[in-house]
């Protein structure tokens, strides 16, 4: 990697980058549905980051079991605004802390899984025959498992934990993730501009990590935030299933699952941590339309 | 309705009536006018021709005569008329049923033109069911009938086959076929065989004149090809940046061109009298302005010669009628036309003297490259399986000295690639020898390569959009080179020799920072040559590395490679299709097809008599801006045979003109030697040979002078 950093020097890089990111911010205005999606993000990354100034109470203190929405504590005056949940916990200040649990934990579980199918679908599309064989198939393999089946092998032998979680994901989606970046190689490691490469002695790593990856990062940069919105529903999946973050965390998942026995009559304990993902995942979609359609234009 | 169609099949008048047509494009950052005061006038059976460098505008001309002009283009000024209706006043209904049976128009990509997914003949008989409500059975007769018109082989297996399962110039055949089924008044062809190679477009080219001549039909030929032209039209539109600047009879414009932008081009065409170092090519200085920068008056101004403040830059300049008695035989958008001195105007480059060559550098020996094809079939698994061969290269034998120019020519699949990659290492060689400044590189891979051996042995590529990383600065990619092959290792050192290869690219040193898509073709094919030379190569290859170019971009770059080569005495191997361009710089030629030398000598003992039958077809498949050559016309029958089955005797047996017999089929000809290093490999006994008359000659006037 040293090599890499040689390469270009710094005061150029910092420069581009910079207007890159300018410029890509003002395309991105242009589409209304990026814009949409990326208020409906923005929104939920400043809750995580703000929790404790913003939660009205401690999300594991007990104040008064079932409480209707909008009822207002009679201790601290408060108003739980959407109600308490079976222990008697505030749901919006659980909803508010547990955001950072999904926060923390999809965007780590996508970047490892990102990390290994890259690695793996470089590998695959530059060196294909044994290579690729193999790997595929591996692929193959572990995409044709029912991914559910899957997370419950893996978590209730590791033990549920942050840790765990991001290494189940990242198991599950990375033959996905291997899938499209071998595509893209297939296609790439064809261009003259490889050869070159190839011809002046470059060493396989290099060509791929530099010839190759950053001229996919198009179509992988859409797919990252699409597969975001997956993975978050697959950690609520996983809370529901009691294979998530070990209680009394909260963790929106978790507190579907509390809820569910008592849908019917107490509907606002599922209802507000669904409305939380669903708006969250379809944050993360809209997003990844808006920049696909950006894409596209130009 | 019915009425207007009685109109129109009696009309008797011009086909085609458009009157200055404005044609605009409308994006974000608002209006961009594509095409500004387009007139034409086509008659019955005539053709017309419509040249012009990319982004001039010309497709564009095309598709409104269509009126297929997508959802962000309009035309915002002008009439066209189609015999004699306006065509802006017909329904979108009437336009449906004009596009395709009335105006037909082919494409460059044949592939993209036909449906892959459903065969050939369905493909056909849905023109005359749609366009003349005729039956399937009657659909039929006729769809067959015009596939024999094209001169495609056993048209009832072609009703049969889908479009990958014939060939590029068979699929070229079937949509003019299916264009012709409608029997149109009009036929637009947008570059109709430039995805083509030289000896299949000589027969579309042939079948398109001989079609017209038939049925009686209009054509309105694209291209940028100017020596296709001279050879198809009667008229022609020169245009630049959207305008048309000179019109007229073909031979007016070529004979006495009055346009400085239509001197420029021919200064840019390596015509057969243009020599590398007697009368270089002259490119035309600048860039083509972006639709949005057009300068006020002659959009030429800033690139021409001839400008004069206060005269070429003040309105828009109208058409001007050269030859008052006939207003339509020559006109010309030029403010100082009738002030210049033509004969003068004609740009001469500097002279040169010949590069002095070396000592051989390069020596191939009997070479051989074969790629293994397993058969994986099931019944392959069964049977035991075959490995079959596919023979890219068999027994290439030449040398190349050093400071020489070898030109390898060949239409496509006949290897040259395929030798390249050889060369480069990025495969190795089945048998025999390549030996580069004395030492065997042929069985060695890239990996096995010292960086010196790797930095002598450079390669310039032929697209120029895929050349260079998108995503690095073309600094970058430069001083990588440079440090790799251990040139210069300190970082300032490094930078100063970048900013001198820019230099000698002549790019400007800005361009340092900039990143590919910020440069147009021939700057990035700059870059690429800057690349190529950065590490002090004793040799580089150029595989078509001015193919995707325009004229005069490709004029600038060709320059540029022989004045680097000059000056730094690299031995060049120019691996290209165009003969024209061969002729033009190459010391030796080196003849392929089908992985097999056909002939090899001095570029003067391949352009002349004694010829391979195959050079001899190809030399006058070529087509050649200049009237005042005479060439001999030979049109190969049949298609390139498959690699993968080539014939068991000489490769070019069976589409040779000249085959003797059986002796042409069964056995493989040895090379007989016409001079010393001048080798044709045929049976046809040399003396036979040496009777062939030559394909180019001067005509007798130009000859005298």
């Amino acid at each position: 990697m040293t090599e890499l950093s040689k390469t270009i020097t710094p005061a150029e890089s910092t420069g581009t980058a910079f207007m890159r990111a300018l410029k890509s911010f003002t395309l991105l205005k242009e589409s209304p549905i990026a814009m949409v999606g990326a208020g409906l993000v923005a929104f939920w990354i400043l809750v995580a980051i703000f929790a404790p100034l913003i939660a009205p109470f401690d999300p594991l203190a007990i104040i008064k079991p079932f409480a209707k929405i909008a009822t207002v504590d009679a201790k601290s005056g408060v108003t739980m605004w959407l109600g308490g949940d079976n222990l008697g916990r505030d749901i919006l200040s659980r909803i508010i802390w547990g955001s950072r649990t999904v926060l923390i934990y999809a965007p780590l579980a996508t970047f490892t899984a990102y990390v290994v199918g890259i690695m793996m679908g470089l590998a695959a599309g530059y060196h294909r025959g044994w290579w690729d064989t193999i790997l595929s198939r591996i692929g193959d393999i572990v995409l044709s498992f029912p991914v559910l089946i899957l997370y419950i092998i893996v978590i209730a032998t590791f033990g549920a934990s942050g840790f765990n979680i991001v290494i189940a994901i990242t198991f599950a989606s990375a033959p996905g993730i291997m899938r499209i970046v071998r595509g893209l190689v297939l296609d790439l490691r064809n261009r003259d501009y490889v050869a070159a490469a190839q011809t002046r002695g470059e060493s396989a790593l290099y060509v791929m990590l530099v010839e190759i990856l950053p001229n996919a990062r198009g179509p992988l940069i859409v797919d990252a935030c699409v597969r975001l919105g997956y993975v978050i529903i697959t950690i609520g999946v996983l809370g529901f299933l009691g294979l998530g973050l070990p209680p009394p965390d909260p963790d929106w998942g978790g507190m579907i699952n509390e809820g569910r026995k008592m849908a019917m009559i107490f509907p606002h304990m599922t209802i507000m941590p669904c409305i939380a993902i669903s708006s969250l995942v379809l944050g993360f979609n809209l997003l990844a339309d808006g920049l696909r359609e950006i894409s596209l234009r130009d | 309705m019915s009425n207007d169609a009685n109109t129109q099949d009696t009309w008797e008048g011009p086909v085609l009536e458009i009157d200055g047509l404005c044609i605009s494009y409308f994006v974000r950052s608002g209006e961009i006018p594509a095409v500004v005061d387009f007139s034409l006038t086509l008659a019955p059976g005539e053709s017309v021709g419509l040249v012009g460098e990319s982004g001039c505008g010309k497709s564009t001309v095309a598709l409104a005569i269509m009126r297929y002009m997508g959802s962000n283009g309009g035309i915002v000024g002008g009439t066209v008329k189609f015999k004699g209706r306006d065509m802006a006043e017909m329904s979108e209904e009437e336009l449906r049923q004009l596009r395709g049976s009335q105006i037909a128009m082919i494409y460059q990509e044949p592939m993209a033109a036909l449906n892959p997914s459903v065969t050939i003949g369905k493909q056909l008989m849905e023109v005359p069911m749609i366009h003349k409500d005729a039956l399937p059975a009657e659909a039929r007769k006729l769809a067959i009938q015009m596939l024999a018109d094209v001169h495609l082989p056993d048209p009832e297996r072609v009703m049969d086959a889908y479009p990958h399962q014939i060939s590029g110039g068979q699929q070229q055949r079937v949509v003019i076929a299916m264009a012709l089924l409608g029997e149109p008044a009009l036929l637009l062809l947008d570059e109709p065989t430039t995805a083509l190679d030289v000896t299949v477009e000589a027969g579309i080219v042939e079948l398109i004149a001989e079609l017209s001549r038939k049925f009686n039909t209009s054509l309105l030929y694209i291209s940028h090809n100017l020596g296709l032209m001279l050879e198809v039209c009667d008229r022609i539109g020169v245009m630049y940046s959207g305008e048309v600047v000179e019109s007229g009879h073909i031979d007016s414009i070529f004979e006495w061109p009055k346009h400085p932008y239509t001197h420029g081009l021919f200064g840019c065409i390596p015509l057969p009298h243009a020599d590398k170092n007697a009368r270089p090519l002259v490119a035309i200085p600048g860039q083509l302005p972006l639709p949005h920068e057009r300068p006020t008056g002659c959009n030429f101004g800033p690139r021409c010669n001839f400008f004069e403040e206060g005269v070429c830059n003040t309105a828009q300049i109208a058409m001007e009628a050269v030859d008052t008695d006939d207003d339509d035989a020559h006109q010309v958008r030029c403010k100082r036309w009738s002030d210049l001195d033509h004969e003068a105007v004609i740009p001469k480059g500097p002279e040169h003297a010949p590069v002095e060559l070396g000592d051989f550098v390069l020596e191939i020996d009997s070479m051989q490259k074969y790629y293994e094809v397993h058969d994986t079939s099931v019944k392959a698994m069964f049977t035991g399986g075959s490995v079959k061969y596919v023979k890219a290269n068999e027994e290439l034998n030449f040398k190349a000295r050093e400071g020489e120019t070898v030109a390898i020519v060949g239409e496509s699949g006949c290897g040259k690639s395929t030798f390249a990659k050889v060369l480069m290492g990025l495969e190795t060689a089945t048998d025999g020898n390549v030996r580069h400044a004395g030492k065997e590189i042929g069985g060695m891979a890239v990996k096995d390569r010292s960086p010196q051996q790797l930095g002598s042995l450079q390669m310039v590529f032929q697209n120029p959009n895929d050349t260079l990383n998108p995503s690095l600065t073309i600094g970058s990619q430069i001083s990588r080179v440079i440090r790799k092959f251990g040139v210069e290792s300190d970082p300032v050192k490094v930078r100063e020799l970048v900013l001198k290869l820019l230099d000698t690219v002549k790019l400007p040193r800005e361009f340092e920072w900039r990143k590919p898509r910020q440069l147009s073709g021939g700057q990035k094919q700059r870059v690429g040559i800057a690349r190529a030379f950065a590490g002090n190569p004793s040799m580089v290859i150029a595989d078509e590395p001015i193919s995707a170019l325009d004229v005069s971009v490709a004029a600038a770059v060709t320059e540029l490679l022989m004045d680097i080569q000059r000056e730094s005495k690299t031995t060049l191997l120019f691996i290209s299709h165009d003969l024209s361009a061969v002729r033009y710089l190459a010391d030796r030629v080196v003849v392929m097809y089908l992985g097999q030398i056909m002939e090899r000598g001095t570029t003067d003992e391949v352009f002349s008599p004694p010829y391979h039958p195959y050079t001899e077809a190809l030399l006058s498949a070529v087509p050649i801006a200049d009237p005042s050559v005479n060439k001999r016309r030979i049109v190969l029958e049949g298609n390139l045979p498959s690699v993968m089955d080539p014939p068991k005797g000489c490769p070019f047996s069976t589409r040779c003109p000249r085959h003797l017999g059986e002796i042409c089929d069964t056995r493989v000809p040895e090379v007989q030697f016409n001079a010393d290093r001048h080798g044709i490999a045929c049976h046809i006994d040399m003396n036979e040979l040496r009777k062939v008359e030559p394909v180019i000659t001067l005509k007798e006037t130009a000859a005298a002078e």
